[in-house]
């Protein structure tokens, strides 16, 4: 089992004070009746404050499973975290005890779901969902709650705030029910927010705001704030820096404008020539060819391998470390220098 | 009139979730399943169960009594004797006997047949009219299925033994033959909504398939899609549904007899012959307990075994 | 919600007259001898069979003459005149006597139902695939699978013959303890179809993506599942329980039949025995409407409790 054995961790500089979120060699597995799927296969990353880091992949790439492993709120079973550790101010979450995880929740680490209809609960209105946190977890009283929700709701510009606490979230349009689930997720002062996936239910207009206001919250408030999606193009004007995850690693992990100007994975390069551009006219869009892993057969050496358009026998036989580039981007690929030289294909 | 009704409650979601499944997505962890056949694992997974072979056997075994009574008894259920009555177990009569002095094993076994007569032709019966209904409905769609799924949901609500008996009165005089298809008819009209909607639904899940819109283009006509594409996709579903229905239509036939509207004696009925026992259970509650049994045996065979079914065609909710 | 009220009380009223038409009709329409039909194989005295044809308005014949009966019949059904048996006694009163046995009777069985069936059901959805879980599958499959035609007289002879823990019969006017087995034996279809029903519901709300949601608000678990799970999950638990209560109150035709209980379904168990015509479609048209009256309450509460289906 050579693609379960202990990698090295990125090579990144720590400061100081330690980072404020730091996930160290995360492996977490999904055991089913079918059979275990290896679902996160030694993942860290890091987060400073202030800083939004872009986690990119597609779907089953194990993005998502990271994000709720950070939050705790993985569903277990199936899930089980075989090991690795989530630091936050130097504390491992995972070693906490549940009462002191639950208050981590919300208060230091919020998330924001994809689909805010069915993330939302149906049956109650929503100011009562947004005050329903700050009197639980604040301990406020009802009218200070409905005070502070109502500030919440004019923070992430819902028109007429005051007027729609009663109203349920089907009555809302799919931005505005976005927008409400952040009013919620902002109810307790997060210092980092998780957002998985915000906008992909949305309408590309639509899908713009709510990233701007994103972006503008995370600045006013000083979060930070971690955007887990698919889609490159949404991560261009917000992120700060991106991780690149397949088949439940992290593949290439590199600051937003080096990445973009020459990508050092084949995945990623593969990713990005998936994107039409305005610029470039009269050339074909390529995709990938094939389909991404199954989580439990994964193929031995480079899980890329079968995918991947520079794969020698080198990438059948050995998993490759991440080798850290010249300007300090890593790249878990045996010719990531190569890669990232070739402007052409 | 809730045996119906329990089993409509578990039904639907079978219907919703569709049991002919969904080849070739990948599920939420995003692992792609390797194509397998799903009546193959489901025949794996029955083959360990327990459940499903006791059930099986069960089933059989009443049907073998229904149709060749005389291998299980060699007495004759309708030779009574008033001064056998309540006598205890001698010769074949294992159970003794009645208040009218008839051998109770032996009429407990030739109970099977009217049992499982109404039980197979009302479910027979159900399944024709589910079939049309369903798949006129799932496939014409649109105003079609409006208004069939309204009538649906009409006969769903009207309560079954207060319409049985209404319907039944009307046979109260008739010869036997005539009562044993009134009761058939009536189980089978009030009976087949279940069975319709679980075919709509899984008529609505393959005609979204590929190969059906494939074979549309090639020309194919309605009727032979229908036939050849869609009825196979349909059928699985709609006899688990039978199966358990089955069984809630015995339980039904027994308790309209019971009551004095479905069966009557002659006929020999499990319903009629607790009623009997009943009155008379501070003398001797054997004839009452033994049709007892044979009744709940039969309806709770074919209810798991038709449970086992649906849980092998259907993992996720386990 | 008031036009769906509204709505929904315009469907009753039509269902209610398609139902009576389509009893009346099957009762009466075709039949040789009318009077006879009414009154099964019993032999008819000329001063029934004078009242008879001077309350269904015999005399007059033709399809002209069925709907001028038909008319008359839901009149007299809107104010409450039923008629008589084939006794003599009024049927208004007969069913005024019954009614609060059989409601008595019917709480007994809804208390059951909660008690048990819902504790249960819920507990079973959060320890799902649990030593308890499975056994309460196993034992809710086996209470369905009973007809209520074997279980109430095997309780009757079990516990009220052999062991008397319980009066056999409950007699005229009965008390709470000697409807209490009958409540029970009532109550357990209801219990377990309610158990099932709930166990399905809490374990897939369970699963839903709002309670994920919760958790990353950093609520209890306990407050998870005691507000956020229950209140979806048991929408459909209570819409189901009112359904029930309905049935109930319709009248439990063999338990109380088994046990002699004094009310509703006993006397309509007791009509059809005794071929009584009048008093059967005096009290199937009272049970259809009280059918139909409770399926429109459960729309209205399944619209208070659903705000999805409030503002549709």
């Amino acid at each position: 089992m050579t693609e379960s054995a202990p990698r090295p961790t990125p090579a990144s500089p720590t400061p100081p004070g330690g980072h404020l979120l730091d996930v160290r060699d995360l492996h977490v597995e999904f055991r089913t009746g079918e059979g275990v799927a290896k679902v996160i296969n030694g993942v860290s990353y890091h987060l400073d404050p202030g800083e939004t880091l872009a986690v990119l992949g597609e779907s089953g790439s194990g993005k998502s499973v990271t994000a709720q492993a950070v939050m705790g709120i993985l569903d277990s079973p199936p899930a089980v975290i075989r090991s690795g550790q989530i630091r936050y101010r130097g504390r491992d979450l995972l070693t906490l005890p549940e009462e002191q995880r639950r208050q981590v929740r919300g208060k230091e680490i919020a998330m924001i779901f994809q689909d805010a209809l069915s993330a939302l609960n149906p049956v109650f209105p929503v100011g009562w969902q947004i005050s329903e946190t700050l009197r639980h977890r604040d301990g406020m009283s009802r009218a200070d709650a409905r005070r502070r929700t109502v500030e919440l709701m004019d923070l992430v510009r819902i028109p007429g705030a005051a007027g729609r606490l009663g109203d349920h979230p089907h009555q809302f349009s799919g931005g505005m029910r976005q927008r409400v689930m952040i009013a919620m997720a902002l109810a307790l002062d997060p210092k980092v927010l998780i957002a998985d996936e915000p906008t992909t239910a949305l309408d590309v207009t639509v899908q713009a705001q709510i990233m701007d206001l994103l972006a503008d919250l995370r600045r006013d408030l000083d979060m930070a704030m971690i955007l887990i999606t698919h889609d490159l193009g949404v991560v261009a004007g917000v992120a700060d820096r991106i991780a690149v995850m397949y088949a439940g690693r992290i593949v290439e992990h590199a600051d937003v404008r080096p990445l973009y100007r020459a990508p050092a994975h084949p995945y990623t390069k593969g990713l990005l020539a998936s994107i039409p551009r305005l610029d470039v006219r009269g050339r074909e869009l390529s995709t990938i060819r094939g389909l991404p892993p199954n989580l439990m057969r994964i193929p031995g050496g480079c899980p890329f391998h079968p995918r991947c358009p520079y794969a020698q026998q080198v990438c059948v036989d050995v998993v490759p470390d991440d080798l850290v580039l010249a300007d300090g981007r890593t790249s878990a690929c045996h010719f990531a220098q190569e890669v990232h030289d070739d402007r052409d294909r | 009139m809730s045996d119906f009704e329990t089993v409509a409650a578990t039904e639907d979601q079978a219907a919703r979730r569709g049991v002919s499944g969904e080849p070739g997505t990948p599920d939420r962890v995003g692992v792609p399943q390797k194509p397998r056949s799903l009546a193959g694992d489901a025949w794996r997974d029955l083959r360990r169960k327990p459940v499903f072979w006791i059930s099986l056997v069960l089933v059989v075994l009443v049907a073998a009594m229904a149709a060749v009574p005389s291998l299980f008894t060699a007495n004759d259920p309708r030779d009574c004797v008033l001064s056998r009555q309540h006598a205890g177990a001698s010769g074949g009569a294992i159970f003794g006997y009645d208040f009218q002095g008839c051998d109770t094993y032996a009429r407990a076994v030739y109970g099977a047949r009217a049992s499982l007569l109404v039980g197979a032709l009302s479910a027979l019966l159900t399944g024709a009219i589910a079939l049309v209904v369903g798949m006129v409905a799932g496939y014409f769609g649109r105003w079609v299925d409006a208004v069939l799924s309204r009538v649906i949901d009409i006969v769903l609500g009207i309560p079954l033994l207060l319409a049985a008996i209404v319907l039944l009165k009307r046979v109260s005089t008739s010869s036997d033959t005539v009562r044993l298809f009134a009761v058939i008819f009536v189980l089978a009209v009030l009976g087949w909504t279940t069975a319709a909607r679980v075919v709509r639904s899984s008529v609505i899940t393959a005609k979204e398939q590929d190969y059906v819109a494939a074979a549309r283009m090639l020309g194919a006509g309605h009727g032979r899609i229908m036939w050849r594409h869609i009825l196979p996709n349909a059928l699985a579903p709609a006899i688990v549904v039978l199966t358990i229905a089955l069984g809630s239509f015995i339980a039904a036939e027994a308790t309209l007899s019971f009551l004095g509207i479905g069966l009557k004696a002659p006929t020999i009925s499990w319903g009629i012959e607790i009623d009997a026992g009943r009155v008379h259970m501070r003398e001797s509650a054997t004839p009452l307990v033994v049709p007892s049994a044979f009744l709940a045996l039969t309806v709770l065979a074919f209810i798991m075994l038709g449970d086992a079914i649906r849980d092998a065609f259907d993992p996720k909710l386990r | 919600m008031f036009r769906f009220v509204l709505r929904r009380l315009l469907q009753m009223v039509l269902a209610f007259f398609g139902t009576t038409l389509i009893v009346y009709a099957l009762m009466f329409a075709g039949q040789g001898d009318p009077i006879q039909a009414l009154a099964g194989e019993r032999p008819v005295t000329p001063a029934q069979r004078a009242y008879l044809t001077e309350k269904f308005h015999l005399d007059r014949t033709g399809v002209g003459g069925f709907l001028y009966r038909y008319l008359d019949y839901l009149k007299n059904l809107l104010q409450g005149d039923l008629g008589q048996s084939l006794t003599g006694r009024s049927i208004g009163d007969i069913l005024a006597a019954a009614w609060p046995v059989t409601v008595k009777l019917a709480l007994i069985a809804m208390a059951v139902t909660i008690l048990f069936g819902v504790t249960a059901g819920v507990l079973a959805g959060i320890r799902r695939a649990s030593l308890f879980d499975n056994a309460t599958l196993v034992l809710t499959l086996l209470v369905l699978g009973i007809p209520t035609i074997v279980l109430a007289p095997l309780a009757q002879y079990l516990l009220g013959v052999r062991w008397p823990v319980f009066p056999p019969t409950a007699g005229a006017d009965p008390d709470l303890y000697a409807l209490l087995l009958p409540g029970i034996v009532l109550g357990s279809l209801s219990l377990a179809t309610a158990l099932r029903l709930t166990r399905t519901s809490v374990a897939e709300n369970l699963r839903a993506d709002y309670v994920r949601t919760a958790r990353s608000k950093g609520l209890a678990r306990r407050r998870i599942i005691g507000v956020h799970v229950l209140r979806n999950s048991l929408i459909p638990v209570i819409t189901f329980l009112g359904v029930e209560l309905g049935n109930l109150m319709s009248g439990a035709i063999i338990t109380e039949g088994v046990f002699n209980i004094p009310g509703v379904g006993f006397n309509l168990f007791r009509g059809i025995r005794t071929e009584d015509g009048p008093l059967v479609v005096g009290i199937v048209s009272v049970l259809v409407v009280v059918y139909l009256v409770a399926n429109l309450v459960v729309d209205v509460l399944y619209a208070v409790l659903d705000p999805r289906i409030r503002y549709e």
